[in-house]
């Protein structure tokens, strides 16, 4: 099997992030980089569904600056097979990362494709299902699993992602609103991950050494014949509005007349 | 001409609380088009009903009813909302933010080679109208200008008012079918609840981690009340509440009267799910919880002992 895996290079969410005061972005310098939480997730069941169903081969691929380097590293040193980097300094819209993804997934003709369903940044929770539109795919956005993160299937490392036998399809259990949804989606389909799929593994020192030896591709959208001309253009960015100082109150009966006579709330 | 096409939300017949908000947001977004027509599509099985009451505030409504509807998938729902955005020539397709409509929305943008623009705060200018949305966890407010002819706009339903009624359009059936989706239903297994629905009620109470896992004071309290439940990540994760009472930046968003938070210490991520909370309490052991940030009124306590006597002193008001 074929598993084609993406990771983006995001803001750390424990980093504090600020709006640059010409309201363009949001202050990088001092910021600390990472995988998208979500990808990560991506990758760790990759990684299961691989192992599970041999020979297979993990390929993570990142569209963004050079740095993004480091970020695919890490989904290798996880135990991804190998990488790829679409280069591109700048901003990249949701549609045009789906468009590099589409042009290199026609060539790549994974079985297999995983996402997280959003990226921290930009919290658009779109790439995965415009990719396949574009593919003429099916999806299966939001994956979970039935058994919680403390199941025995959990520390078993078990795929959350049900594979049938004949390989041609699998069943994804999603987390929807009102409850979980299962769907059986026809490979190759892209699949699009959350929190409670699984928790991934770190990379151990002796795979991050391994990492440094596997292959790593590097393209650009050029290379691909993608225009990456976004649709979408971010005009301004500006710090959420504030909420007005609230106060400590010392006890509950001061609490329940605060709410009743003053916020009129109960 | 610009016209703007509302994709509905239904369950068994019934329309989603938040659809009406999409309306809201329809009739905003052609005010500021210089009056554009406002069409709603409903699809599903059984949706008569709703395609009715939907016309209350839409100049008109196409319904997409049959069995290859039945179910959700983002598939079959998409090539109906394509098929009636054709028909129509819609400029605009708005949408509820919801699991279904982040599902099926980008599909609708790919096909009609639109951008789309996410869970959309609101609007800003006329004629060239721009799309506000948070980023970073909502640590920043974003501008975003759709630059295609066609536009996809998910809207967070908390953030707009309920459509104008007295429109009363026509309903119309819409000659459109699923398609040969590559994906097939198999089972919902549905949480039940007798409280409301999280993203609908006037008042949340909400636990985190400080409950391990132990709800109770935390149900009393919103039974008291007449709340929903709601939870943080750490909760959910724990397997100790349902995954879809998780409140925040990758869970619902929830804008109640009141939001009382027992026992989560206020993360970023906890925050971008009920900062816009009209009142917001916080129960916490801790004096400098985060939560405390956000909250106005914060009791330091331990939530086992305040909860309880919240929920007796609350039930007397009554
Ligand atoms: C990609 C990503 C997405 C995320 N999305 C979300 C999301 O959508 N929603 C979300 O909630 N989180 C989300 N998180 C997780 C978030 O960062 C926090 O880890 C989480 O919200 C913490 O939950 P908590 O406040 O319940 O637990 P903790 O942070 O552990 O806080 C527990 C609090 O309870 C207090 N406490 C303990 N005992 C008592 C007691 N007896 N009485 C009163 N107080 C007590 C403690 O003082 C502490 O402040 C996300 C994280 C990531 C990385």
């Amino acid at each position: 099997m074929k598993i084609l895996v993406t990771i983006k290079r995001v803001e750390d969410y424990e980093s504090k992030i600020k709006v640059k005061p010409d309201n363009t972005w949001i202050v990088t310098d001092g910021v600390n980089y990472r995988a998208n939480p979500f990808d990560e997730i991506a990758v760790e069941e990759a990684l299961r569904l691989r192992d599970a169903n041999m020979p297979s081969e993990v390929i993570a691929v990142s569209a963004g600056p050079a740095a993004a380097a480091t970020e695919i590293r890490s989904a290798l040193a996880m135990g991804a097979d190998k990488g790829i980097l679409i280069k591109h300094d700048g901003w990249l819209d949701s549609d045009a990362v789906a468009r590099l993804l589409q042009t290199l997934i026609e060539r790549e003709k994974p079985d297999l494709v995983l996402m997280g369903k959003q990226a921290v940044d930009v919290d658009d929770n779109v790439t995965g299902q415009l990719l396949a539109d574009y593919l003429g795919y099916g999806q299966a956005t939001f994956a979970s699993k039935k058994e919680s993160l403390e199941s025995a299937e959990e520390k078993a490392k078990k795929p959350g992602i049900k594979l049938a036998a004949d390989k041609k399809s699998a069943q994804v259990a999603r987390e929807v609103d009102g409850g979980l949804e299962v769907l059986e989606v026809q490979l190759p389909a892209i699949v699009t991950v959350d929190l409670r799929l699984n928790v991934p593994r770190y990379a151990s020192l002796p795979n991050i050494m391994k990492a440094k030896k596997k292959p790593v591709e590097e393209l650009t959208p050029a290379a691909l014949g993608v225009d990456v001309t976004p649709k979408v253009k971010v005009l301004k960015v500006e710090p959420p509005p504030a909420r007005a100082a609230g106060i400590k109150v010392p006890d509950v009966a001061t609490l329940v007349n605060k709410l009743h006579s003053e916020a009129k709330v109960i | 001409m610009a016209t703007v096409l509302v994709i509905a939300e239904q369950a068994k017949g019934v329309l989603k609380k938040a659809s009406f908000n999409a309306l809201g947001a329809g009739q905003d977004l052609a005010k500021r088009l210089g009056g554009a027509q406002v069409h709603a599509l409903v699809i599903g099985q059984g949706v008569g009903d709703a395609a009715k009451q939907l016309a209350e505030s839409a100049n008109a409504v196409h319904v997409a009813d049959g069995a290859a509807f039945a179910n959700p998938l983002a598939e079959t729902h998409a090539a109906a909302a394509i098929a009636a955005a054709k028909a129509i020539s819609a400029t605009h397709i708005v949408i509820v933010a919801s699991t279904y409509g982040k599902d099926m929305a980008p599909r609708v943008a790919a096909r009609l080679g639109a951008g789309i623009a996410s869970d959309v705060l609101s609007f800003t200018g006329e004629g060239n109208v721009h799309f506000k949305r948070a980023m970073w966890a909502g640590n920043a407010v974003a501008t975003v200008e759709v630059t295609t002819a066609i536009k996809v706009v998910t809207i967070r339903g908390t953030e707009f008012p309920a459509g104008a009624k007295g429109l009363n359009g026509s309903v119309a059936a819409l000659a459109a079918d699923g398609g040969a989706p590559k994906t097939k239903f198999l089972e919902f297994n549905e949480v039940k609840s007798a409280r409301p629905e999280l993203t609908e009620a006037r008042v949340v109470v909400s636990g985190g981690r400080g409950t391990k896992g132990d709800f109770k004071p935390i149900e009393q309290l919103a039974d008291v009340l007449g709340a929903a439940v709601g939870a943080s990540r750490a909760v959910c994760d724990a397997g100790w509440q349902p995954n879809d009472l998780q409140v925040g930046q990758t869970g619902k968003v929830v804008a109640p009267q009141l939001y009382i938070a027992a026992g989560s210490s206020g993360a970023i991520q906890h925050l971008a799910g009920m900062k816009g909370s009209k009142t917001i309490v916080a129960v916490n052991k801790d004096p400098e919880a985060p939560i405390f940030q956000v909250a106005d009124y914060g009791l330091v306590d331990d939530l086992f002992k305040a909860l309880p006597q919240l929920s007796e002193a609350a039930a007397k008001l009554k």
